[in-house]
């Protein structure tokens, strides 16, 4: 199961990729979608919409399960993963790449120091 | 009834358990002065046949539709049921108070459910049908708070006059929302669209609107789409069943959600209820949709199997999170409706709404020919109309029931829907009955 170094992780199992410009592409983790299984749908918010560190911004949902996605950081979501529509199991097959699921632009690069490096999430789920 | 399963000895056996000799030291604590000295007065004994012999004569003071005739309406007709609905819905395989839903042992159900929800699809417009909810007014309610929660808005405009009795249910479920139900006017029966455009804003979740509306006139819901969807609203709209024989289905001017009440199809109307409550949706709210739905599979072997679907927006699974807490559908009633539209099919729907249309006109027109009485809506209608009286409705209706007629609803009684006699005639009444209401009315006048 990988955890690339150079994401931040939340407690709540997402992943936070900073890009330049301090627009952040956020994701679930490999652990994640291996416990959720077979992911069939993606509520994902409206472009525009700004929301806090570890709010909920949508929900994820398996054939038997769904669960709150928590944003790890405070911003304004900029941009949307129109491809989950149709293809939810991107997320499966590609969590930290294709299967990604907002962008969102940072309000406060600090808040970056509240999450986990892969090898605390790692401890975290003690893998 | 006198039967208490204790022997004396049980009785000895508990009291000696309690410490206490006897029942009168049981209950000494009780004051003499207000303790019954003598034995009830009660009458004899009867036996098995004589007690109902009496409970018969007393229920025929009851005045039933097979010996009154019956112009009531306000949200439950009567409309005809054909035998072969109760037939089949009492077979042992569906006649149950508990809805089995696991696949593996309810095929048939799910089935049901299934084809119920197709039908109430085609019937509608719309896209996706669930398994049914209690009745129209705890759907509408539903449809309500789905627009809540779709939009994330707090206001709810109501366009024209809806069933007051749908209403307080949307006040009862949205109360712990501090949801915000605004009322428009309906000076001349119908929606006031001036005043509706005034109150609909980018605050507003939802328009509902009930088509016919609550004094069977057709609102102008083009327009009332119009309006809604400007600011990004939900369209809401509830619907007569039976009406959909004729009118414009509301999936094809625009409706969001669909709700109704399906009494109409095929299930008497008891004391009030069980009724049924219809809910359809456009695709696009499949996941806030409530309640049950069916979906069609194939099991392992290849073959066609039916099982619940999209549970994860129920409360089983999704907790304080669900779209509502309804986990189960009105299935014997649904069933009812099925067999009920099977039967009628396309032609035969249309056919019993053609009648009630011609038979309402044609007692509109003979009652508005009645010295003192006269419409009181220059409106087209389905099968209800409003009628101004020349003498009370009350009065009207305490020199009617007698002669076993029961002349329709006192609009007087809701607050805010002014007065009135709410008239409603389906396909069951006949020209003679028809007749006989107008000359009842004549002698009144």
């Amino acid at each position: 199961m990988q955890f690339p170094e150079n994401l931040k992780y939340t407690k709540e199992h997402e992943w936070i990729k900073i890009e330049d410009d301090s627009i952040g592409v956020v994701g679930i983790t490999d652990y994640a979608q291996s416990e959720l299984g077979d992911i069939v749908y993606v509520d994902l918010p409206t472009i525009g919409k700004t929301v806090k560190q570890l709010e909920s911004f949508g929900t994820i949902e398996a054939v038997k399960a769904v669960s709150d996605l928590f944003s790890p950081v405070s911003g304004e979501i900029i941009e949307v993963n129109e491809k989950l529509k149709d293809s939810p199991d991107l997320i499966n097959k590609d969590p930290y790449g294709e299967g990604w699921i907002i962008k969102i632009r940072l309000k406060d690069l600090s808040e970056l120091n509240n999450l986990l490096s892969a090898e605390d999430y790692r401890k975290l789920i003690g893998k | 009834m006198g039967f208490v399963p204790n022997t004396d000895e049980d009785r000895q056996e508990m009291l000696k358990a309690i410490g206490v000799s006897s029942f009168e030291e049981l209950i000494s604590d009780i004051p003499p002065e207000i303790r019954l000295k003598e034995d009830l007065k009660l009458p004899e004994p009867l036996s098995e046949y004589e007690v109902l012999k009496e409970l018969q004569t007393i229920s025929e003071k009851n005045l039933d539709l097979n010996h009154a005739i019956s112009f009531l309406g306000g949200g439950a007709y009567d409309h005809f049921v054909p035998s072969a609905v109760l037939t089949i819905i009492s077979r042992s395989e569906f006649y149950t108070a508990y809805t089995p839903y696991q696949a593996e042992v309810s095929q048939g159900t799910l089935q049901a459910i299934y084809e119920y929800q197709t039908m109430i699809c085609r019937l509608t417009g719309m896209d996706v049908a669930n398994a049914s909810m209690y009745d129209g007014g705890s759907a509408l309610a539903e449809a309500v708070l789905l627009a809540l929660g779709h939009t994330g808005r707090n206001e709810v405009v109501i366009a024209g006059p809806v069933n007051p009795n749908y209403l307080t249910v949307i006040r009862t479920y949205t109360h712990p929302r501090r949801a915000d139900v605004k009322l428009t006017r309906f000076d001349s029966g119908v929606c006031d669209i001036d005043d509706l455009k005034s109150k609909v804003t980018d605050k507003t979740a939802c328009v509902v609107v009930q088509q016919p509306n609550f004094f069977g006139n057709i609102e102008n819901v083009f327009e009332i789409e119009k309006i809604t969807h400007n600011v990004g609203a939900l369209f809401i709209v509830a619907i007569d069943p039976i009406s959909l024989g004729l009118l414009v289905s509301p999936g094809e001017y625009g409706a969001d959600v669909v709700v109704g009440e399906g009494q109409s199809l095929g299930i008497p109307l008891s004391f009030g209820g069980p009724y049924l409550g219809i809910f359809a949706v456009k695709e696009f709210l499949i996941r806030k949709i409530p309640g049950r739905l069916a979906g069609i599979t194939i099991d392992r072997d290849g073959e066609r199997g039916f099982a619940l679907t999209l549970q994860t927006r129920e409360q089983h699974i999704r907790r304080e999170k669900a779209t509502s807490n309804i986990c189960t559908n009105q299935s014997l009633m649904m069933l009812a409706a099925t067999v009920y539209m099977a039967l009628m099919g396309k032609q035969g729907l249309k056919e019993v709404a053609t009648l009630c249309l011609q038979k309402s006109h044609y007692l509109a027109e003979e009652i508005s020919k009645i010295n003192g009485f006269k419409l009181k809506y220059n409106q087209p209608f389905f099968k209800e109309f409003v009628v101004q009286t020349p003498v009370p409705v009350s009065k009207i209706k305490e020199k009617l029931q007698p002669k076993k007629i029961l002349p329709g609803i006192d609009l007087s009684k809701f607050d805010g829907y002014g007065d009135g006699l709410l008239i409603a005639v389906t396909e069951k009444r006949t020209k003679k009955e028809i007749d006989l209401f107008v000359e009842e009315l004549k002698n009144l006048a």
